[in-house]
């Protein structure tokens, strides 16, 4: 069944075309990464899949118009849109309290647990946490409640590498099941690159790239191309060509193994790799778009 | 009965419970207490303000009852009740004033902070409405005037047992006091006075300001304000009309029909109240009216303005 299913999906901003007729579909159980430039319009996606911005075109979450349906579809759906939107003058205790008030599914005990191995005081106001707590206590909270989709914006925007590999960490182990759904988008590639499922790259309003982490793995290669080698491995048309200590890195896509190793050390490439070449060669308009 | 199907119907009866469990009521009930956690001091300010002056009277109270009482004793009833009643009304006036004013600012901040700090990504993360949201805001300046009531009621009742006391102990005639200050019927007059004009006559003012302080991106104070008043100017400049200045004036003023008799000077206009000549004022059916209207484009604004 899918999560969220979207056809045709716009959205400008005056002249600014913000979604250019995004078509996706991401099924339950999946880790979908949101990867794109700045201003790509992955936010934009996102509040319209959470409902918090009108749309054009078709968009289906949990089987919900998230416009129209909205105040039904967001007991299923929870979201961390930005680091730091927790009121800075609530304190743990009444975030906690507020929290278990107004969402049915909310577990409160399960927080609790979870703060417990942090070292958050119940009596603290956020504005007297740390960014890292602070993020620490959005999550314990969105983690405590029964969710079938959970919407991550650049969750981890700002926090220091230790808070940002264990926030991935909680989330893995403690949160995802098969039946839930989560959707991230983040500027730090490498941190989501093993947690992912799926991978989607957006770029000025359209998506450029979207298949799972298993296609990834089997249609792109990355080549350290032999020097003696180089016009052979120009001609299997490279989708992207860098230098790292004098030595060409070519990447491939669709091209055979076998054919490749013939050419130098071949290597799975990773994400963030992968996105400036399908960037780069968009922008260069002399490659077509890598699907 | 097999394991797997129990779990899958507990599941099943929990996802259909768990919204039946959840009334209306509940988010509105914990809207309106997080309004309190956030705002501690539309109830502080007022607190304060009726502690301090509590104080300044007991430090008084001794000289000035004897010489009012005495003063008053000899002068002509009107001028004696007058005189009585005075630091009464001071009180009543200061609690109302205060929390007019944190009313007028608990209002511009009500949609407006979410806004500015982000923090309404969050509240919007959560089953609750934007017209809950609303009109859970919308409650507290309502409760705020009620809250001035029983503030009024509690200090001016302190009041009365101190000048009690000190008149005992003087031997002058505390019976004289009471029958003057005729508190309960003073305390029904002020909250007549301030569910009828605090609440219901200014609803569209408290409509207007929750408004702007869902549309305005920065100063909501200044927005409130300045288009009023460029309507005043405008009108001036083309029309050389002032209708919409006597418009506010009526609004601030209050409905002018015998239901307040302010002229005696005296807490005259709480006692004498007609309640069918003020509902059967078009002002203030008009005026609810228009403060419904502000409320609905305040829900609208939130919902559909994005969240920066």
């Amino acid at each position: 069944m899918a999560s969220i299913e979207a056809r045709g999906l716009r959205k400008t901003f005056g002249t600014t075309i913000a979604l250019d007729g995004v078509n996706l579909r991401v099924e339950e159980g999946r880790i979908l990464g949101l990867i794109g430039p700045n201003g790509a319009g992955k936010t934009t996606a996102l509040n319209a899949i959470l409902g918090l911005t009108p749309y054009q075109g078709e968009l289906r979450v949990l089987g919900r118009d998230p416009w129209t349906a909205r105040d039904d579809l967001v007991r299923d759906v929870c979201f961390i849109a930005d680091v730091a939107v927790l009121p800075r003058w609530i304190k743990v205790s009444q975030a906690l309290d507020y929290v278990a008030g107004v969402h049915p599914r909310f577990d409160r005990a399960k927080a609790e647990s979870f703060l417990a191995r942090t070292t958050i005081r119940r009596t603290s106001k956020v504005r007297e946490l740390s960014k890292g707590m602070v993020a620490q206590l959005h999550l314990a909270i969105v983690m405590a409640i029964d969710a079938r989709l959970l919407v991550l914006d650049e969750p981890t925007l700002g926090l220091d590498i230790l808070y940002r590999k264990q926030f991935y960490d909680s989330l893995l182990n403690d949160y995802f099941d098969r039946s839930r759904t989560i959707v991230v988008t983040t500027h730090q590639v490498e941190e989501v690159e093993h947690v992912l499922t799926d991978l989607m790259f957006i770029d000025r309003g359209q998506i450029v790239l979207d298949c799972s982490m298993e296609e990834v793995e089997s249609r792109y290669l990355e080549v350290m191309v032999n020097p003696e080698k180089m016009s052979a491995a120009r001609a299997l048309r490279p989708i992207y060509e860098r230098q790292v200590f004098g030595r060409s890195i070519l990447l491939f896509d669709g091209v055979d193994r076998q054919q490749l190793a013939a050419l130098g050390e071949v290597r799975a490439p990773g994400i963030a790799d992968l996105f400036v070449a399908v960037m780069s060669s968009r922008s260069g308009g002399t490659q077509g778009a890598a699907r | 009965m097999n394991t797997e199907s129990n779990v899958a119907r507990e599941a099943l009866d929990s996802q259909q419970a768990a919204p039946a469990v959840m009334s209306v009521t509940r988010p509105f009930y914990w809207s309106i207490r997080r309004e309190l956690w956030e705002n501690r001091w539309i109830y502080i300010a007022p607190l304060a303000v009726a502690a301090v002056f509590l104080f300044g009277f007991l430090v008084t109270a001794g000289h000035h009852v004897r010489t009012q009482m005495r003063a008053a004793l000899t002068v002509d009833p009107g001028k004696q009740r007058a005189a009585i009643l005075l630091p009464y009304e001071i009180a009543a006036g200061l609690i109302m004033v205060t929390v007019f004013i944190l009313t007028v600012f608990y209002c511009l901040e009500a949609l407006h902070s979410e806004r500015r700090d982000r923090s309404i990504l969050f509240w919007k993360s959560l089953p609750v409405s934007d017209i809950t949201t609303v009109l859970s805001k919308a409650t507290i300046p309502c409760a705020l005037q009620l809250f001035a009531f029983a503030l009024t009621f509690v200090t001016q009742f302190i009041m009365l047992l101190l000048s009690s006391a000190v008149l005992a102990g003087s031997g002058l005639s505390v019976a004289t006091l009471w029958n003057q200050v005729a508190f309960y019927s003073t305390s029904l007059g002020l909250l007549y006075h301030l569910v009828t004009v605090h609440i219901l006559w200014y609803a569209p003012i408290y409509g207007w300001l929750l408004l702007v302080s869902a549309w305005a991106r920065r100063a909501p104070f200044l927005w409130a304000v300045l288009p009023p008043v460029a309507i005043i100017f405008l009108e001036k400049l083309v029309f050389d009309t002032t209708y919409f200045a006597a418009l506010l004036q009526y609004r601030f003023s209050g409905p002018e029909t015998p239901s307040f008799n302010r002229g005696s000077g005296s807490m005259g206009y709480m006692t004498h109240f007609n309640l069918g000549n003020f509902l059967a004022t078009p002002g203030l059916w008009m005026g609810l009216v228009v403060a419904a209207a502000f409320l609905f484009a305040a829900i609208r604004l939130r919902r559909h303005r994005g969240p920066n």
